[in-house]
């Protein structure tokens, strides 16, 4: 884990409402693992104050370059979209557990919905490197409101993974869901592994469609403070021994849970 | 260069101490600095039994702060007493540890509980919780229940007691020197200002609790007047706390008579605030041509 300030080398617009930052950072490149999540000062201010909590998009590990992918939702997100290469970010991290590496074998299904896709590329990039053979037995499912926001179409295509589309409003692909997408085209049984990232309703539906043997790995979100487990704001209800129920604080628990033992 | 001091009885080798809550039990923070270095560490506020504290959300940013409704999330005493002092003793600072209560009976029972027990340099009592016997009202929010509270843990412990005050009185002073009377050998000021945001595109607030408690450096000329009016009620001394993010923060409430300072939530933003706190603090008294701390203590009521 690291707090430290990294030069920016390119950030700019990809789609609307949406951008791409690299920095340049050997720490974060080369400990980072798929699912972890940075947290971004936009300001070095104290309006806005708190850090943003973003998550790993894509690492090059030759050029030592992280990559963060996300929307401009709000002042901390606005001043980042203006930040410019040459300027130096103030990152902490990498925080959190990532999602688990897939075994050999595995048929593994990866599903995003709009922004929250971002981290599945950090994660097809690690299991590229590790099973490029067995790339067929990926499948990514993609989702998003309209064809301008699905995120990184060319990407998925370049790295010879299969991708499948859904809008909400038709104007690409499947009209509906990214669930229900996968529940009307999949149809090779059950797959082992299912990671997923995208908005909590996006979860429930998931935890109802998929078959009961697969292993689910999903990135949950919610406000933070700290990033480190002490403002115990982020928390989310996970089982605990027997019947009973505890807090899991997201930013060190997770970000990745088990879908199955999530509370909605 | 002496930067030392004394909290009714807790021996600080410099003024910079930790806010309740925004530091954990300590280690979280060991990765970014040398815990060595602090004046004090106080601890999460703890109860006696744990607590799973309140719904999502729990906090939002707020211009130059953020509001927070937890609800005194903690693991209870015994799990702190077996899970984070045997860690916190390893190291060469004085660990304060924050406590809360629904009745004046929890806070006695905590005090009796901590009494005598190895690496705890004092308890600090965090007085904004509300009486449950007294239909919710909060202890501080009155001098004579604050002083009660006091009166009561004094009666079962030797321990260097700190009350924390609430803002949220009409004489924050007045609690000051009942809680003093009470037994109470310091007072750290302040605790959070209550406050509500509301989400326009929901028509609802944003916490799930409705109302939290405002911090950071928005409430900071808020603390600043609540330590100086202190200053001239009470002689113990005051940790002074409410939005510090640097020295130029920490002079300002050590000006105003604040003996120790607490860093808070600025620990989240950068977590090496406290050491740059206390760098600050040196470069300003070597620079100043000051030998002892002390003689900055207050001195915003000499000139």
């Amino acid at each position: 884990m690291f707090n430290s300030k990294y030069e920016i080398e390119e950030n700019y617009q990809v789609f609307p409402g949406h951008y791409l930052m690299a920095f340049k950072s050997l720490d974060i490149a080369r400990t980072a693992l798929p699912g972890q999540f940075l947290h971004i000062r936009c300001y070095q201010g104290t309006e806005p104050i708190l850090r943003r909590p973003l998550s790993i998009h894509s690492i090059n590990k030759e050029k030592n370059l992280v990559y963060i992918l996300y929307r401009v939702c709000g002042r901390g997100t606005g001043l980042l979209s203006g930040m410019k290469a040459g300027e130096m970010l103030d990152v902490l991290g990498p925080l959190g557990n990532g999602f688990t590496m897939p075994k050999n074998d595995e048929k593994i299904v990866l599903m995003g919905g709009g922004i929250g896709a971002a981290p599945l590329f950090f994660l097809l990039e690690e299991i590229k490197t590790h099973f490029d053979k067995r790339i067929d037995k990926v499948s990514v499912f993609l989702g998003a409101a309209n064809s301008d926001l699905i995120v990184g179409k060319e990407k998925i295509n370049k790295m010879g993974f299969s991708g499948y589309y859904a809008t909400d409003d038709g104007s690409s692909g499947f009209k509906g869901t990214v669930i229900d997408l996968f529940e009307t085209i999949w149809t090779e049984g059950s797959p082992d592994r299912i990671y997923a990232c995208g908005p909590s309703p996006m979860f429930r539906s998931l935890a109802e469609a998929a078959d009961k043997n697969a292993r689910i790995e999903v990135s949950v979100e919610e406000h933070m403070g700290c990033g480190l487990g002490v403002c115990l704001s982020c928390v989310c209800k996970v089982a605990g021994p027997g019947t009973s129920t505890e807090n899991a604080h997201i930013c060190v628990d997770g970000p990745v849970f088990d879908l199955r033992k999530i509370i909605f | 260069m002496n930067l030392a001091v004394n909290i009714g009885g807790i021996f600080m080798k410099n003024p910079v101490a930790t806010a309740s809550g925004t530091f954990g039990y300590g280690g979280e923070y060991a990765d970014f600095i040398d815990l060595n270095k602090l004046g004090a560490i106080v601890t999460k506020g703890i109860t006696l039994l744990p607590r799973g504290g309140n719904p999502v959300p729990r906090i939002v940013e707020t211009p130059s702060g953020m509001l927070n409704s937890i609800g005194l999330e903690n693991p209870g005493v015994e799990v702190v007493l077996e899970k984070y002092l045997p860690y916190l003793r390893g190291f060469d600072v004085p660990v304060i540890i924050n406590i809360a209560g629904d009745t004046i009976d929890d806070y006695v029972r905590l005090a009796a509980t901590l009494e005598g027990v190895q690496g705890v340099s004092g308890l600090e009592i965090n007085i904004s919780c509300p009486n449950v016997k007294k239909g919710g009202l909060a202890f501080g929010s009155d001098p004579e229940s604050a002083a009660e509270v006091i009166s009561e843990i004094r009666g079962v412990t030797a321990l260097p007691l700190i009350a924390k005050l609430s803002p949220n009185v009409t004489s924050i002073a007045r609690v000051a020197e009942r809680v003093a009377d009470a037994g109470a050998d310091a007072v750290s000021l302040i605790n959070t200002l209550t406050g509500m945001s509301i989400d326009i595109r929901k028509r609802k607030p944003v916490l799930a609790n409705i109302v939290g408690g405002l911090s950071g450096p928005a409430i900071r000329p808020v603390a600043v007047r609540a330590v100086w009016q202190v200053y001239q009620a009470v002689s113990i001394p005051i940790i002074g706390m409410g939005g510090i993010t640097c020295a130029r923060d920490a002079l300002e409430f050590i000006m105003a008579g604040a003996t120790g300072v607490a860093v808070g939530m600025a620990s989240f933003v950068n977590p090496r605030t406290t050491i740059e706190v206390l760098e600050g603090i040196e470069a300003f008294m070597k620079e100043n041509g000051i030998e002892d701390v002390a003689e900055l203590i207050g001195s915003a009521h000499k000139n």
